[in-house]
């Protein structure tokens, strides 16, 4: 039902199309305070259970073009029509951030940990729920804890808030996971049909999404989608979070418009501290890049798309001219292979082979790539989720990117020695 | 959504990853559409099936132990 | 009927009853065996899965004519009174109750297991699964029946039928139990994964 008359009313700017939006501008020492939030940002017109207003909300949000921060990129008002159509849904914010070498979702909560939640709770009225449930990374639970007691303090929001402490497996940040680990306290993923946004937690229409999404729908809440839209590009509108590590001089986490030169966001970091030979961008899941050709490219999916790589969830690894990539890449694929769910055959044994293959490859024993192309073609799409599609697709753009490594270990001799991607001990199964 | 007596056209297998097993006995009774990964899980085919083998689809339906396998209409 | 002729008729149904009854016995132990081979299968597949499925299911149906010959001619014999409620209704039979009871119970749960299986698509994998565990009770107690209810073990290829049943059922006990002790972890899967199975080669770019 459109109600034509309820006109959204865009706050006044505080901020200028500068940024950074969500992150505090200077030094913090610690998450910032309702107060403070409400200082910088104005308070947000929660819609309530106004029903036109809630469309207009979700008609703004579509405006601005916002898609998901999670990696999937899905538009995020279309989820929000979506879950709204539901009876009795809930709102789960999804800050598991299982990607080892991620860091913005933990940095985000961890520094403004309000916008966070009011996008939560604008979430939650705009779909109908009475309850949104945030799942945090246990390194920031006590923060999330802190700011949401401050607002039943200051009685600020209408709705109910849960905190629930992630999971600390890596499926256990996809969508389906999360509710499942909410649920039942397993953090595996369960079989689409249904949709999350038809029945997820407790039966009820679900709407899942990135912790850092809806911090960019409590801006827009209160600016307005023409600002969103000022920073970005028309196709990718609006700001990021990246994690920049490897050899970087100052690893960090840092606010980016999307389009910016990928150089450029390397500056943002202190720059490569050894010449690079290739990025790693997206996440574990993500996608190699030959460095010299991804520097001049604009960091946005459109940007990288011709180099095979899309913006993911903001993970940028430099890999320096003094590392092995296929010995980085075999370590990551057998990561993954690990933290499979176990719960696909081809997923659990696919990974298996392929990390298997990989590792000789990088260890430069006989190795056979047709087998290994092969079985990439059998682990993609033959899942319940997306885990074997992300490892196969690090694994072929290695193959690519490292083409003349895989030469030199052919031969029978590697270049690198260094090794820049964390990764967590390996976990017994 | 399982279609008991659907003899419409557009009807796909498709099969529940994390219930499959890898019995195989899809395979067996359907080698037109499926075949067996190297780990002998079902590699389904996403064509319609075709109205000749809409019978054996059916039984092959009905003899996976684990009721993984589903017949649908194709959602494009 | 002459008195003779009735005599002659009793001896008859008692004769089919005891008949169909052993091969009520050999057509069950094949049942469990067949299911058994069904489930562990053989990982390089000279033998197809679906055949054994499908003779695990065809040997069912057998097991179900012979139980109704066996029990039509038990409950028609004149000479021994064990009536119809003990069908189903175990240990209600006028005539030596406890062993006609444990061949009731060995069809309550037969027929449990049988029922769902027929009705396996609408009841879902878990509740099936849950009562085709009961076959594993249905058995023993259709055994402990043929011990107790039938006097033919004396016959020397009777008691070979009755204990080959035997030895080839606990075999395959044995050969389940293993399967579910070994484990179905990842770990143990991965364990048991088929080699790699192109031949190697040397790098190629």
């Amino acid at each position: 039902m459109r109600a034509t008359q309820t006109q959204y009313q865009a706050g006044s700017v505080r901020q200028a199309s500068t940024l950074p939006r969500m992150l505090p501008a200077g030094f913090a020492a610690g998450p910032t305070s309702l107060a403070d939030h409400v200082a910088r940002y104005g308070p947000v017109a929660f819609p309530g259970p106004d029903h036109g207003r809630c469309e207009a909300l979700i008609e703004e949000v579509e405006r601005s073009g916002l898609t998901g921060r999670g990696g999937a990129a899905f538009p995020t008002a279309r989820k929000l029509a979506a879950t709204a159509a539901g009876q009795h849904p809930v709102v789960v914010a999804n800050g598991t951030e299982a990607e080892p070498a991620s860091a913005k979702d933990k940095v985000l909560l961890a520094r403004s940990p309000h916008l966070v939640l009011d996008g939560a709770v604008l979430a939650a009225e705009i779909v109908g729920a009475q309850e949104a449930v945030i799942v945090a990374h246990h390194a920031v639970r006590d923060i999330t804890d802190q700011a949401v007691s401050e607002r039943i303090r200051a009685g600020v929001d209408r709705i109910r808030i849960r905190v629930v402490t992630a999971a600390d497996r890596f499926v256990g940040g996809e969508a389906s996971a999360v509710v499942h680990w909410v649920g039942a306290g397993i953090a595996t993923p369960t079989a689409t049909p249904p949709r999350l946004s038809e029945r997820g937690l407790g039966g009820a229409p679900t709407l899942v999404q990135n912790v850092e999404t809806l911090a960019h729908v409590a801006l827009i809440a209160r600016y307005g989608a023409s600002w969103f839209r000022s920073a970005g590009t028309p196709q990718e509108p609006g700001s990021m979070l990246v994690t920049i590590l490897g050899a970087v001089r100052e690893p960090c986490v840092h606010e980016i418009a999307l389009g910016t030169p990928t150089g450029e966001v390397l500056g943002l970091a202190g720059g490569p501290s050894a010449p690079l030979q290739a990025l790693l961008i997206g996440g574990y899941s993500g996608t190699w890049v030959d460095a010299a050709e991804a520097t001049g490219r604009p960091f946005s999916s459109a940007g990288l798309a011709d180099l095979g790589a899309g913006v993911g969830a903001g993970l940028i690894a430099a890999l320096p001219e003094n590392a092995c990539g296929l010995r980085e890449t075999a370590k990551v694929v057998r990561y993954l292979a690990d933290e499979s769910a176990g719960q696909c055959g081809p997923c659990l044994f696919g990974l298996d082979a392929v990390a298997g293959e990989v590792e000789r490859l990088a260890d430069g024993r006989t190795s056979d790539l047709r087998l290994l192309r092969r079985w990439l073609g059998q682990v993609e799409g033959r899942g319940a989720c997306r885990h074997p599609d992300g490892a196969a697709r690090l694994v072929r753009s290695a193959l690519e990117v490292f083409a003349a490594e895989l030469r030199q270990h052919a031969e029978g001799w590697c270049a690198g020695t260094a090794s820049v991607l964390p990764l967590p001990p390996r976990r017994q199964r | 959504m399982t279609i008991r007596t659907g003899r419409g056209p557009g009807m796909v297998l498709r099969v529940d990853a994390i219930a499959c097993d890898g019995r195989g006995l899809c395979a067996d009774m359907v080698p037109e559409l499926i075949t067996l990964d190297d780990w002998g899980f079902p590699i389904i085919s996403r064509e319609v099936v075709p109205a000749r083998l809409l019978g054996d689809a059916r039984i092959a339906v009905g003899a996976c132990p684990k009721l993984a396998l589903r017949l649908e209409r194709q959602r494009d | 009927m002459s008195a003779a002729a009735a005599v002659a008729g009793s001896q008859g149904l008692w004769l089919v009853s005891r008949g169909s009854g052993l091969a009520l016995l050999v057509a069950f132990s094949a049942v469990v065996v067949a299911g058994v081979a069904a489930r562990l299968g053989s990982e390089t597949g000279r033998w197809r899965r679906l055949a054994v499925a499908e003779l695990h299911r065809t040997l069912a149906l057998f097991c179900v004519a012979f139980l109704g010959l066996h029990v039509v001619t038990a409950i028609l014999d004149p000479f021994v009174t064990i009536g119809w409620a003990a069908t189903v209704l175990p240990f209600a039979s006028g005539y030596r109750a406890l062993a006609i009871g444990l061949g009731t119970l060995a069809v309550d749960l037969g027929g449990a297991v049988l029922l769902t299986s027929l009705l396996r698509r609408r009841l879902g994998y878990r509740a099936w699964r849950a009562v085709h565990w009961l076959a594993y009770l249905a058995w023993p107690a259709a055994f402990a029946h043929s011990l107790t209810a039938g006097n033919d073990l004396r016959i020397w290829w009777v008691a070979l039928i009755e204990w080959g049943c035997a030895a080839a059922v606990a075999t395959a006990v044995v050969a389940r139990l293993l399967h579910v002790i070994r484990g179905t972890t990842p770990a143990s899967q991965l364990a048991d994964t088929p080699a790699r199975t192109s031949p190697r080669e040397r790098t190629s770019t």
